[in-house]
């Protein structure tokens, strides 16, 4: 399963990396990053088709994870990403916005990683 | 004719005793002019069996006595003009005397004319005395007045003291306020910071746990992966282990320096310039200003626009204060970007830019927003103290105030505002190298 996480702070990418090292290793997961909205939407034109699930931060400098999610749902459809959505302002607004925006899961940092295996895992299976 | 002289002598010595009478000196003067009247009275009966010349030249040297003896005198300095009043007719004796004695014919043919002129002379001594009298009493008016004046001038000195001690207290008033409003000022940016400063630690915070969490991972996966033999998969782990402890200390580091910012923030200016390298300043209270601002109201959204230059000079100056300018730049940019988001259609995108580069022998700092701008009318007031757009209590009024006494004042710098209503402004700071 491939999933793309969308993170404007760098070190996102070996936190992932080595928390899903097993997973990696064993091709459960794939991942790939972007470090802006702008970017993922980037990534997205050309890879669409194979990602299945994508992690986005709200809070990011330029194109918001909220915004980002929109654009997501305006343009893929067929078939639709999953989208999760993380931020550090666990508030209620952002929460329903995102729901709002049509997001599968919403998620604040910092991020329980167990709680996020888990919940992929009941996702690829 | 004698009697004159007598009766002029006579005069003397009640005028000095009149004018003695109320002061400090009269017991000392009281017997010796008693004395004299009595000695004048005396001479002047005794003058009466003597022939004519002896009788004016007792009286003229009586009178010449008296004049010399009592003009010579300290205390009698304030009679001096009517004693010197008396010197003609004292004359007027001697001449008499003389004629008699010598020209008696003479004296004889025009004894009309000694008598008048004797009587002039006389006379003379009271239009003397009275034009004098006068005189005094225009100078004693004058002394009044002056008197006057110079009580008046007294209060008025005591007054404008007084004015001047309450001005004084006031100021001292008003420098202790400035204080505090400065010291308010920062607190009240710091305020506006929390939030942002939140964010930003616990961003670095979160790495700190997760990298550890999954270094500890790790270290079982390596102990496992050496019982297993796999010694090339044990290395790359321990090779991950040790970026991951890089990257524990690089984010604590991190959340250490936002929290020493926000303490050199809140601190009364020490006022120590030092070299300072612009970029990570303005890197920080950017952030800082935009976590802040998102802190707030979480549907904001900007574009951070930065163009630092390479390679800039360390430039001395005192860090926190230029951050605090740098902080209110971005706070106001940020500010006006979400004022014009409120009326802009769908869009409009925020956007503040930060420009660093050396122009000349200054360090230039640009801070950009394409914001509500100012209108022309303001522009003259916006460095103002205690001017402001914002609703009652959102804005001290200071901020750019205080950015200009920092600028200017405190680094010899410049600021320069080029705005236009509806398009953005642009703050351009130069500091000399």
């Amino acid at each position: 399963m491939k999933i793309l996480v969308v993170d404007d702070e760098a070190d996102v990418q070996p936190l992932f990396l080595q928390r899903f090292r097993r997973e990696i290793r064993e091709h459960e997961f794939e991942f790939d990053f972007a470090l802006s909205g702008e970017d993922a939407l980037h990534y997205l034109h050309d890879k669409h088709s194979e990602v299945v699930l994508i992690l986005s931060d709200i809070n990011m400098p330029g194109m918001s994870g909220l915004e980002l999610l929109s654009r997501i749902r305006h343009e893929y459809d067929a078939p639709p990403p999953m989208v999760m959505m993380i931020t550090a302002y666990g508030d209620e607004e952002n929460h329903r916005q995102a729901m709002e925006r049509g997001a599968n899961d919403f998620l604040t940092k910092p991020l329980d990683f167990t709680l996020l295996k888990e919940k992929l895992k009941t996702l690829s299976e | 004719m004698d009697f004159f002289y007598f009766l002029a002598a006579f005069l003397i010595i009640r005028r000095i005793n009149k004018s003695l009478k109320f002061s400090i000196l009269y017991p000392k003067w009281k017997t010796m002019l008693s004395t004299a009247t009595w000695i004048i009275i005396v001479g002047f009966i005794a003058s009466f069996a003597l022939e004519d010349y002896a009788k004016d030249f007792i009286g003229a040297a009586v009178l010449f006595g008296l004049i010399y003896y009592a003009s010579k005198e300290q205390d009698f300095t304030s009679q001096h003009s009517y004693l010197l009043a008396n010197i003609p007719l004292a004359a007027m004796g001697l001449v008499n005397c003389f004629s008699e004695l010598f020209f008696d014919g003479f004296h004889e043919k025009y004894n009309e004319y000694f008598s008048w002129a004797t009587l002039i002379a006389f006379a003379w001594i009271f239009g003397k005395w009275a034009t004098s009298k006068k005189q005094e009493e225009e100078l004693r008016i004058s002394a009044e007045r002056r008197a006057e004046l110079e009580v008046l001038v007294q209060e008025r000195t005591v007054e404008l003291q007084k004015q001047k001690d309450e001005l004084q207290e006031t100021l001292q008033e008003l420098k202790t306020t400035q204080a505090q409003l400065i010291q308010s000022e920062k607190m009240a940016s710091l305020g506006e910071l929390t939030a942002g400063i939140a964010h930003e630690i616990q961003n670095p915070l979160n790495f700190v746990n997760n990298f550890s969490e999954v270094t500890a991972e790790l270290i079982e996966e390596m102990e496992l992966e050496l019982d297993k033999g796999d010694k090339d998969e044990a290395i790359a782990i321990a090779s991950d282990i040790k970026q991951n402890l890089q990257k524990i200390m690089h984010h604590g580091k991190r959340a250490d320096g936002i929290v020493k910012g926000m303490l050199q923030h809140s601190r009364a200016s020490s006022n120590v310039k030092e070299p300072t390298d612009i970029n990570k300043l303005a890197d920080e209270y950017l952030r800082l200003a935009y976590h802040g601002l998102r802190a707030k109201d979480k549907s904001f959204n900007a574009d951070l626009i930065t163009h630092f230059a390479e390679g800039l000079p360390e430039v001395s100056m005192v860090p926190q204060d230029i951050g605090r300018v740098l902080l209110n730049l971005f706070n106001n940019a940020f500010y006006a970007t979400k004022e014009k988001q409120k009326t802009a259609g769908t869009d409009y995108k925020p956007a503040v830019e930060i420009t660093t580069h050396t122009k000349g022998k200054s360090l230039e700092i640009i801070v950009k927003d394409n914001g509500t701008g100012i209108p022309d009318e303001i522009k003259e007031k916006i460095l103002q103290p205690f001017f402001t757009t914002k609703p009652t209590g959102e804005g001290t009024g200071l901020g750019l105030s205080l950015s200009y006494d920092i600028v200017v004042k405190a680094h010899s710098g410049k600021i320069d505002v080029k705005s236009k209503a509806g398009e953005g402004s642009e703050f351009r700071i130069s500091i000399p190298v």
